[in-house]
Formats: structure tokens, sequence, C-alpha cells
């Protein structure tokens, strides 16, 4: 037979490639690794890297969701059904202590709701489970603090992050020791932008939690935002509920996530917004307004 | 983005340049690539609201490019960057990945680290002060990391009026230094990161400059040569047994190409086979290429396992216990020749010890000198050796299986990087 012809990969193909990788590196050097799972988008193409990486075997780890009970309803509901098709172990982490309280961003702030609800349920799942590598879905392009961590972050034992003081990375050896009680946050999306997870999604076909097309929705109109309805959420005099045609860019707590008026309603029409749009996807994320560096600041609290 | 009414289906099949970006403090490195981003509409319309209420908050006008790629609040407070920073954008003809790395202390270290995954460098260089100690010890180190293409751009034109016989003077300078080390492909671009000039936009204060912008120079560079596809190379990553009728070996292809039915020998064993299929979760595929992650089956049972690395009997790579190679020491506390590491190389870690350091690059002069410890930043030519043979080329003629890092047993932190000769 001929030599096969190499062409320079696509930088899709190069990124799917690089993940892979990095997800098998992980499932070799560590003893016990978990995937966390919330759901959105970026989780979904995750847990496709994943699939492929070990194929035809099943996923080797199991999948952990943090849920702060706040998810919105369709969450929930694609998470339950795609398990059942995905034939994996998934984890629901739960901070029932806080949640009993009635812990929640209007209670106490939206920083302090994230650390009790998030932050804590995450660390003390890893600590329950002893996981020692814990797989994220986050990207660089998200976040300025996200834009100078490593693909493999490493987190003392309290899950606290060191922006000072991180090991260097080179090519792509990964440095996976680590002393009992510490771990490692994995990040096989690093170098993947929002436009590539959603042509990813559209060229393989991956399933997504159908309200980040336009659906009609009770919304609140609050200070410019507009907050999803949920029987959880305090009505305040200035506020007006209407029915809105809406979309989400990226998902997370009811509460914290805004709504954007769009009619949008394929995967084809999301890329095409994205190319043209100028605003960037946190936008609508009120949990990174707080302040200039709250991410990076939550990071080093042992955030995701 | 610069993609506005054009269908996906070009986004999908650009291919990717990664590049760093190198240089002394102010020598406008986080201009460039703030102005690289604003210009290609890579800058999202809030992000940039911040950036210009911030640069009017300081008392000046207009935007500063900098902030855009401002990461940490700790560097806002400072006006520095502490540490490597990655920045995405693409336009119709490729998608590039950024690396920045900042230009102070720890900067060998910092640069290494940046340039361990590029295909291409941009040294910048201030127009007012010609070429530096500093410029050559850039050029230096891509050259160490095996860099193809280094990009000068001479920066603050401006500054010099635009003037075409300081551009070529400082041309000439480093041409005659580049040559000597055998830096093998170096563009010289006359820009003014500040005013935009050959940035992006084609300058008209310099009609005397015919060549490309550099966002014209990223986007058509040819990178294709770069990659190894003559010697066939399969660190096994991990061996895949879903079930008693099913092994395969999976991995990423360091480099060379593989084929169905290709006779195959396995190291260290020496064990041969050939290959039965190449699995790929979208079906069996014919053959594969460089950095494909992959699953080869085998048409005989031979035993093979995380670490061991797949070849062609025709081509194999030096399988040593002992070698030498050049390092650079990453952390405070200094390096001992006699004490043991961890070498992680490839798919496998194996223990090591320094056995001679030869000599120390003094990263000003770039000349040789004797050393009995190295420090952070040093960087010198070693003799290594490992507890287990490893199967490894020369860096300079295959990344991935002539690079390894070096890892401290008791803090387990990555104390240097290291390029096998």
């Amino acid at each position: 037979m001929d030599d096969i012809k190499c062409q320079t990969l696509s930088h899709l193909q190069q990124l799917e490639a690089e993940s892979i990788f990095i997800i098998r590196e992980v499932f070799s050097e560590f003893q016990n690794p978990v995937m966390l799972y919330s759901i959105g988008k970026d989780s979904g193409v995750m847990l496709r890297l994943a699939q492929k990486a070990f194929y035809p075997g099943k996923i080797p780890f199991p999948l952990m969701h943090i849920d702060t009970g706040y998810k919105f309803p369709e969450m929930y509901e694609f998470r339950d059904q795609l398990v059942k098709n995905l034939d994996c172990r998934l984890i629901i982490e739960r901070n029932e202590e806080a949640i009993l309280k009635g812990c929640s961003p209007f209670k106490y702030s939206v920083p302090k709701c994230c650390g009790f609800l998030k932050t804590q349920a995450l660390l003390n799942g890893i600590k329950k489970y002893k996981f020692d590598a814990a797989f994220g879905g986050a990207r660089r392009d998200e976040e300025k603090s996200r834009a100078k961590e490593r693909v493999y972050s490493y987190r003392d034992k309290f899950g606290q992050w060191d922006p000072k003081n991180q090991r260097p990375e080179l090519w792509n050896l990964y440095n996976s020791k680590i002393d009992e009680e510490e771990s490692i946050r994995v990040f096989p999306l690093s170098n993947w932008t929002e436009l590539d997870v959603w042509i990813y999604i559209q060229m393989e076909q991956i399933p997504v939690v159908p309200i980040y097309f336009s659906h009609p929705r009770k919304i609140i109109r609050r200070n410019g935002f507009l907050i999803p309805w949920a029987p959880h959420i305090p009505i305040l005099p200035s506020d007006t509920i209407e029915t809105l045609q809406v979309r989400f860019r990226s998902l997370g707590c009811m509460s914290c996530t805004g709504a954007v008026l769009s009619p949008i309603s394929t995967v084809d029409d999301i890329i095409e917004d994205l190319v043209q749009t100028r605003k960037s996807e946190r936008e609508n994320r009120i949990i990174d307004h707080g302040s200039d560096s709250s991410m990076e600041q939550k990071k080093k609290e042992g955030y995701f | 983005m610069v993609l506005d009414n054009v269908k996906k289906d070009i986004y999908e099949t650009i291919d990717l340049l990664r590049f760093s970006t190198a240089g002394s403090v102010d020598d406008g490195k986080s201009t460039l690539i703030g102005r690289l981003l604003y210009e290609t509409k890579n800058v999202f319309e809030d992000q940039l609201d911040a950036v210009k209420k911030t640069t009017e908050r300081s008392g000046r006008s207009g935007i500063d490019f900098s902030l855009l790629t401002d990461g940490l609040s700790a560097e806002r407070e400072q006006g520095i960057t502490i540490d490597v920073a990655y920045r995405y954008f693409s336009t119709l003809k490729r998608k590039f990945i950024v690396t920045d790395t900042p230009g102070h202390e720890q900067y060998t270290r910092n640069m290494v680290t940046g340039c361990s995954q590029v295909n291409l460098t941009i040294i910048l260089l201030d127009a007012r002060m010609g070429v530096l100690p500093q410029s050559r010890r850039h050029g230096f180190i891509t050259k160490l990391l095996g860099i193809q293409h280094v990009l000068i751009a001479v920066n603050k034109m401006d500054l010099v009026d635009y003037s075409q016989s300081v551009f070529e003077s400082i041309k000439n300078d480093y041409q005659d230094f580049s040559k000597k080390i055998g830096i093998p492909d170096v563009k010289f671009i006359p820009i003014s990161a500040l005013q935009g000039d050959n940035v992006v936009q084609k300058s008209s204060t310099m009609p005397w400059y015919l060549g490309p912008t550099i966002l014209e120079y990223l986007e058509t560079v040819p990178i294709g040569l770069d990659i190894n596809i003559n010697d066939f190379r399969f660190p096994v990553q991990v061996v895949l047994r879903p079930n008693l009728n099913y092994r395969g070996f999976a991995g990423r292809i360091a480099s060379g190409r593989v084929k169905k039915g290709d006779a195959i020998l396995s190291l260290p064993s020496k064990a041969k086979s050939t290959i039965k299929s190449i699995d790929a979760f979208q079906g069996e595929i014919v053959g594969s290429c460089p950095s494909q992650s992959v699953t080869l089956l085998l048409a005989d049972e031979i035993d093979i396992s995380r670490g061991d690395m797949i070849v062609h009997p025709s081509n194999l790579p030096m399988v040593s216990s002992n070698f030498n190679a050049n390092l650079c020491w990453m952390v405070t506390s200094p390096l001992k020749v006699g004490q043991r590491y961890l070498l992680k190389h490839t798919t496998q870690i194996v223990k090591a010890t320094i056995l001679a350091i030869d000599y120390r690059v003094n990263i000003y002069t770039l000349e040789h000198e004797k050393a009995l410890i190295l420090q952070l930043n040093d960087i010198a030519k070693v003799n290594i050796e490992t507890f287990k043979p490893i199967f490894f080329d020369p860096y300079q003629k295959n990344k991935v299986t002539g690079s390894f890092i070096l890892i401290d047993e008791v803090t387990n932190a990555t104390v240097a990087a290291g390029m096998i000769l």
C-alpha cells in the first residue's frame, strides 16, 4: 500500500486529539478521577471527548454534578435522561446543610451563596469520595483568571488555587504528582473557544439542553437583567413580570443566569449569531459582576 | 470576529497556529496582542467598555490595548504580567493560540514554557534601542526550543520617524546573529503597535516597506512542513480492554504515519506484529498522521503496556539509559549533581540522576561556562542516567520523543525542562 497522505489537521481535529490525550493521561496517572458534569454545552462536549477516549469501552470514571437545587427544571430533566442513555455512574453532590438553612443569593450575597452551594459542595464531594483528579469543562477564553490557569491545575488539600505558584506546563508532559488529600483540576477544553464548542456540537450532533434555544418563558425584568421566573426568587416592587421569547447563552442557577431576548432556534443560528456577536458569553452571568476579579477570588478558595 | 456573513464550514476546516511573544518590559507585547485581538474583531463589546473605562480612570484617553490582555488583580495593581497567559483569536484563514509570557524576572523559565508548544515566536525589539543582549537571549531560546519560525517585530517605529535606515540596520544586526546560531526562518517587520502600523493594516507611514503585515504573515506562514511524518512513534497511553475479544492500544501519534497492515515493533520488548486495524470513535480508519489520538489493534497477542512505544521495525528510535540533554532549571532550589529526580518522557516516568553538568550557558553572552550547580533560569548541557532505558530521538528532530521534564520526588514540583541532544 502507498504511504498515506498527511494534511495538516484542522484546528478542531487538533483540539479534539489534544483533549482526548489529556483525558487518557489523567485516567492512566491518577487513582480515582471524576468528571465534573454541569449539564451545560461545555460539559456535553467534554463528555463526548471522554466517550471517544475510551471507545469502544465505557467511560471508566464517574460523573459528578454539583447541584445547588436552583438549576433550571429543564436541566435536571436533561441530566437524568442523559445518564440513562449513557450507562455511567452519576454522583449528585449537594451541600444539604446549607440548602436546609435556606441559603440563597437573596438571603446572603451572590459570592457567599456560590461559596456554600458550589465551592463547598464540590470540596465535600472530592473529599468524601477521595477523588484525586477532577475534570472540569472550563475554557481559557471564558474569563481572565482562567486564561492564566494550567490544564492540570494543582490544588492543595483545601482545594485552593495559587495563581502565583503554578507548575510550569511544558509540551504535553503533564505533572500528575501530588500528595495525599491534594488534587488536580483538569481542564481538557482549555484551548477551545465558545465558537469551537458550538461548531463541534453541530459536527458531532451532541444533544444540548433545549433552553439554549428560543422559547417562551415567564421573565422578571430587573435592573436591565432578564431573570427567569422561579418560585424561590423573591419579587421586588420595581420588577415587572412578563412572558418573553428568550434563550440562555450559558446555564447556571436560575436566580443568577440572565436570559437574552432571541428568536434563535437551531445550532446553525447560534453559530451564525456568535460570529456576528459583540458580547461575551458571561455577560449575563450575574455571578461575575460582583467585582472585577470575583472569579480569581473564588478559584483561590477552591471553586471549579 | 471577521467571520461575518461567511459560512461556518470555512471555520471547520481552518488550521491552527500557536505562537508566543517575547520581549522585555515595555517593548509593547501586550499592546501588540491587544491590537491584534481588537483589529481582527475578536474583542467583545463589554470587554472593550471595561477597558475604555479603566483607561479613562487612569487619566488617559482612547483605548489602552495592553489592558485587553491583563489578567489577575495582582497584575493590574502592579501593571505587570505575572505568568504565562493564553489568548485566542481567529480569522477566516487560521485560528491562533497566543502564549503571552512576561518580560521580567523568571523570564527564561516562562519563555521556555511558552515556547514549548508553539510553531512561531514573535520577538519584539524597540526601534530606539536596537538589538539588545536580551533580544539575542530570546533568539537563543527559540533555537533551543526548536521553533521553526521567528518573527522579529521592530516596534515603536513611530518614535524613530518611521526611518528605513533604522529598521535596516537593526535587521542586519540581528541577521548576523540569527545566522550564527542557526534559526531556520527569520522574518522582519517594522511596526508601531501603539499606532497600529503594519499590525493588521498596512502602514502609509512606511511606504518603503513592501512586505506583509504581522497578521498577513501569521495567516500565511507555512507550517505543514514542520511536522515529522517520517519517523513513526506511538507512545502507548492506555490499553483498552472493554471485553475479552478487544485489546486496543490507545495513544497519540507522536510523529510519522501508520496504516493498516504495517509491520510494527514494540519497545522495549522488541516483539513484532502487524497493524490489524486503527480504531476511532467514528469507525475504523485506514491510516493516521502525527498528533492524532487513535487506538491501534494488532494481529498478534503481544505484551504491551503504558509507556511502551510502537514503531516501525525499519525505523527505530534510540534506546538508552544514558544521554546528553539541554536543561532549563525552573525552581529556586538548585540542581545538584548526583541527586535523584523523576523523569517524565512521553508516557512513562522513570527515576533519573544528573551525572554531570557539561557547561552552563551564560544567558547574557551566550558563552559556555563551568558550573557545579544549576539555579533558577539556568540553561545547561548535562549528562543524564535513567534507571531504565528510554526510547527517544534528538529533540531537534522530534519534539515529542526528544523532550522530558524532571519532577522533584519530595516537593512534586516540575523542576526542569529537558531537550535530548
